[in-house]
């Protein structure tokens, strides 16, 4: 293979440096001693105390992470359900169902969730409807993840469980799940990410009541940009950092069972 | 055999129905909504009158509609707004393809052991929160920042005033594009990694330059690529609401910051819907159009 070029190496480490200064930034101005965002003044941890302190902020952290929780758990159940279906039975209009989420801007299913949320359930918008639409597009990322897991095994396995005499139960409980469990950790783990880190949905489905950390975030932002918003942004990628880092160890630890079996 | 059947209804029920309750239902309200009259204080007027409709300031508008959809066409303004929307989604789309093909590019042409390090490093920022990453831009582009001076002070070496980086329609670019930029960088390097470096050595061995190798042999193979990449960037971008809102000026209005406005704002619900559905239509050309361009040529 030949050896990519100068011109090409200098680009893209541009555009490396492009994706990594505003973070970089972030979270250089969160230990700054400053409460405008201009120049380094010095170090402090003063915005990390003052945040701890916001219980507003607590509590909105406290919040996402029941919905988060309780979100990643439902679109895991329900989305390897329809990674399965979807893969097993050759069906049509599951995947419509599953994929359009995914695909289509996030605005279009926050509106009409909220329209029907409002109309057809009378719900009060909180954190039950914030959890049901979280669901409803994590499903399809779910989805997507087991049904890739599924594809590159080879049927053959499921033939010779059935041949033995094992009920489609005990294929799935013996078989099946132990050999997608890392899709499905994984898909738990991203629609946690999605989750915990959706705006648009949220900012539609959440109602008036309780404090919600993305939409803290963006009202902080909108109102009175402090530095304490670069506090909680370096914690928030703190937090994911780890999440990647646990599914990319899963991941590998995947791919080195492959190669075993 | 019915075991099977049994176990095919029992695996694909719950999601079809979760997803025919929370996603097929709420759309399709969205397009009744959008045929309804508005009401009085928001929301929606009742579909038939009530027996009390004697109430002061009933508007007597009862029942369906095309109203929201001749209101949409009759003004020029609304037409203006798409319009804008997808000259910014446009601009996005050819900026993030321009900076994304020279680093999936240089991913496809690294040792093995290195690609997935450098995938990392491309997805690693947008695992951070999404507004962050919208926020850190208000600190690079705001008005006191280094950047901005220095951007100031050239214009001023120039001869050109100061000119206000942030809440601008170039913040909002900016923002878009740094928000998109991975979606365009994996798919381009998933095609780019199976071209076949064999075809550059014989076009080199032809006598073609580097830019001839480029032009007439990689890019037209990364086109797959390219626009299964524009779709991902375009779409979303069309219905973004929180980069213009935050990055841009009171003018830099877009599709989705217009139907936001229709729901939390003058809560107008059918109308909002309306605008809903025609963001929706565009999307539809626009995935359309992008698979028809990606399937990949069948060669002579």
């Amino acid at each position: 293979m030949k050896r990519p070029n100068l011109t090409l190496w200098l680009t893209a480490s541009l555009v490396y440096t492009f994706l990594y200064i505003p973070l970089v930034i972030v979270v250089v101005y969160s230990f700054n001693d400053s409460r405008l965002n201009a120049e380094w003044v010095g170090f402090t941890l003063d915005w990390y105390y003052k945040l701890f302190r916001n219980e507003e902020m607590l509590l909105a952290a406290r919040n996402s992470l029941i919905i988060a929780v309780s979100a990643s758990l439902l679109a895991t159940i329900l989305g390897t359900m329809a990674g399965l279906a979807i893969h097993r039975f050759r069906l049509r209009f599951l995947p419509v169902l599953a994929f359009t989420p995914v695909a289509m801007p996030e605005i279009l299913l926050g509106v009409s969730l909220l329209l029907f949320f409002l109309q057809v359930l009378n719900l009060t918008l909180g954190m039950i409807s914030i959890i049901i639409a979280h669901t409803t597009f994590c499903i399809g990322f779910v989805a997507i993840i087991v049904r890739a897991r599924l594809q590159g095994m080879d049927e053959s396995i499921f033939e010779a469980a059935r041949d033995l005499g094992a009920t489609p139960w005990q294929t799935f409980r013996l078989i099946t799940l132990p050999l997608i469990m890392p899709a499905v950790v994984a898909g738990a783990l991203m629609s946690f990410t999605l989750s915990i880190d959706d705006f648009v949905i949220t900012f539609f489905t959440k109602g008036v009541g309780e404090p919600i950390l993305p939409i803290q975030i963006y009202t902080m932002i909108k109102i009175a940009v402090t530095p304490e918003v670069n506090a909680i942004s370096t914690l928030f990628m703190l937090l994911t950092l780890v999440l990647i880092i646990i599914a990319n160890r899963l991941d590998s630890g995947m791919l080195q069972g492959e190669k075993k079996s | 055999m019915n075991k099977l059947r049994l176990t095919r209804w029992l695996v694909s029920l719950p999601p079809t129905l979760f997803l025919l309750l929370f996603f097929a239902a709420p759309s399709l309200l969205m397009i009744v909504t959008s045929f309804r009259y508005p009401g009085e204080f928001g929301g929606l007027a009742p579909l038939s009158a009530p027996e009390t409709a004697t109430a002061e300031g009933d508007s007597g508008l009862y029942g369906m509609t095309l109203e929201t959809y001749r209101f949409f066409f009759s003004d020029v303004l609304y037409a203006e707004i798409f319009l804008k929307s997808f000259a910014v989604a446009t601009a996005t789309t050819l900026i993030c393809l321009a900076m994304a093909y020279p680093v999936a590019m240089l991913i496809a042409q690294s040792a093995k052991k290195y690609r997935n390090l450098m995938i990392l490093l491309v997805v690693l920022p947008f695992a951070s929160n999404f507004l962050i990453r919208i926020y850190a831009w208000m600190i690079i582009l705001g008005p006191e920042s280094a950047f901005s001076h220095f951007v100031n002070h050239l214009l001023q070496a120039l001869g050109f005033g100061p000119v206000m980086l942030l809440f601008s329609p170039f913040a909002v670019i900016v923002g878009m594009v740094y928000v998109h930029l991975p979606f365009m960088i994996l798919p381009l390097y998933t095609n780019l990694e199976k071209h076949d470096p064999v075809l550059l050595d014989a076009a080199q061995d032809l006598g073609a330059n580097r830019w001839q190798r480029f032009w007439l042999v990689t890019w037209p193979q990364s086109l797959p690529g390219v626009f299964s990449g524009s779709a991902l960037v375009f779409i979303p971008v069309l219905g973004m609401f929180a980069v213009p809102d935050i990055l841009g000026g009171t003018g830099d209005i877009l599709i989705g910051n217009l139907i936001k406005d229709q729901f939390l704002g003058t809560r107008d619900w059918p109308f909002g819907s309306t605008l809903s559905i025609m963001l929706m239509l565009a999307v539809l050309c626009v995935a359309g159009l992008s698979t028809l361009l990606a399937r990949p040529r069948v060669s002579r």
